[in-house]
């Protein structure tokens, strides 16, 4: 898909019928996300037990780090005892884990995930190159600090990180949602217009609508 | 084993500089418009033909860029790199994707990282991993990537440095 693909233009049909499309307004959703209030009762105690006790991580590697998510799931490490799962599609997980060193051009896609995953969701951020760039500071195509373009919930530091540590930022996420502070997703939608003008600034060749699940 | 393909060459064009590195791994240097005829002649009738890379070096002093085309002879075992050196300035070079359709893809990072163009290769001006790059190509030398990366990216302040010996004499001897 290609910029040009996104303005209003006129289309032929296989009836030879012309018509006017407007592909932003007709196959996205254009408004901006919304912020769910949190609320304090006992029945959100419980939902939020039972959302630190499935974690389901998007099955989705950026950088080195992501080599250190595969052990997690052998019966060394064995992760799915934490109630922790990898699916496929951004639509069943809930937990982003950027792992390692972003590109601008993965940034591009890491936003869109983000932004198709359904709440609650979390992101954790793995290795001293989503912290403040690590061995890739100098570099003329990676970012340097991930909480500019994503809310990020628990920072994973190391490089890389062992799956010890890994677990270990599982389990302070699961502290973070029990008690109620992994907010990283209202915080995305209050402060929406900053995230995008820092994730603008940087993706040079923006082609895709604002907010686009 | 080199002196014979040496002269073969030899016999169809010219060669400037020959570097024997071992047995087993030599560098031709030729002239530009000879390059790809050259390389073409040692993949069709000398056994070269498996393309290894297709690379580049800025010498920025000089104002050349060299390119580097190492082939492979599977049967023998020997590598040779034919290297061409061309101008900085709006380098250009032909392409040779009529020998190789895999070159094109080299030729396609070096048009985005060094800025060098090669006429009628396919898909040689689409984005390679760069998106929407509107600086100087940032495999030349003359970009400066950590100063571009200072500028262009967020960046985390440092820590504080508490070096223990100038932590000491802050706090012990402030007069010193």
């Amino acid at each position: 898909m290609s910029l040009e693909d996104l303005y209003r233009k006129t289309t032929i049909s296989p009836d030879g019928e012309e018509f006017e499309i407007n592909p932003i307004e007709d196959y996205f959703c254009t408004d901006k996300p919304e912020e769910v209030k949190p609320v304090q009762n006992i029945l959100e105690k419980f939902y939020n037990w039972a959302r630190s006790e499935s974690i389901w991580i998007l099955g989705f590697g950026t950088g080195c780090g992501a080599i250190e998510m595969r052990p997690l799931m052998t019966p060394r490490f064995d992760a799915y005892r934490y109630g922790i799962q990898w699916r496929p599609t951004p639509r069943q997980a809930n937990l982003l884990i950027i792992s390692g060193y972003l590109s601008t051009k993965t940034l591009k896609r890491v936003i869109r995930v983000y932004e198709q995953m359904q709440n609650p969701k979390y992101v954790m951020a793995l290795g001293s190159c989503t912290i403040n760039g690590g061995m890739y500071f100098d570099s003329y195509n990676t970012i340097k600090r991930l909480d500019y373009y994503l809310p990020v919930d628990v920072y994973v530091a190391g490089c890389m990180p062992r799956p010890e540590a890994l677990l270990a930022g599982v389990v302070k996420l699961k502290t973070l949602i029990k008690t109620g502070m992994a907010e990283g997703a209202n915080d995305y939608a209050n402060r929406f217009d900053w995230y995008k003008t820092n994730q603008k600034a940087v993706i040079l060749n923006w082609d895709m609508p604002d907010y686009n699940w | 084993m080199f002196q014979k393909i040496i002269e073969k060459i030899n016999l169809k064009y010219p060669i400037d500089v020959v570097s024997k590195k071992s047995d087993k791994l030599m560098f031709l240097t030729v002239h530009k418009n000879t390059a790809v005829n050259t390389v073409q002649y040692l993949k069709d009738d000398l056994g070269f033909k498996h393309l290894v890379l297709l690379t580049a070096v800025d010498f920025l002093e000089q104002g050349k860029f060299q390119l580097t085309y190492l082939l492979n002879n599977p049967d023998i075992k020997i590598d040779i790199g034919v290297r061409v050196l061309i101008e900085r300035e709006s380098a250009t070079m032909e392409s040779a994707h009529s020998l190789w359709p895999t070159i094109a893809t080299y030729q396609r990072e070096l048009r985005e990282m060094f800025g060098i163009d090669f006429p009628d290769s396919p898909g040689v001006n689409d984005e390679f991993i760069l998106e929407g790059w509107n600086n100087t190509p940032p495999y030349r030398r003359d970009f400066d990537t950590k100063a571009f990366a200072a500028n262009f990216y967020h960046q985390r302040n440092s820590r504080e440095n508490n070096d223990p010996s100038a932590h000491m004499k802050k706090n012990l001897y402030p007069n010193e």
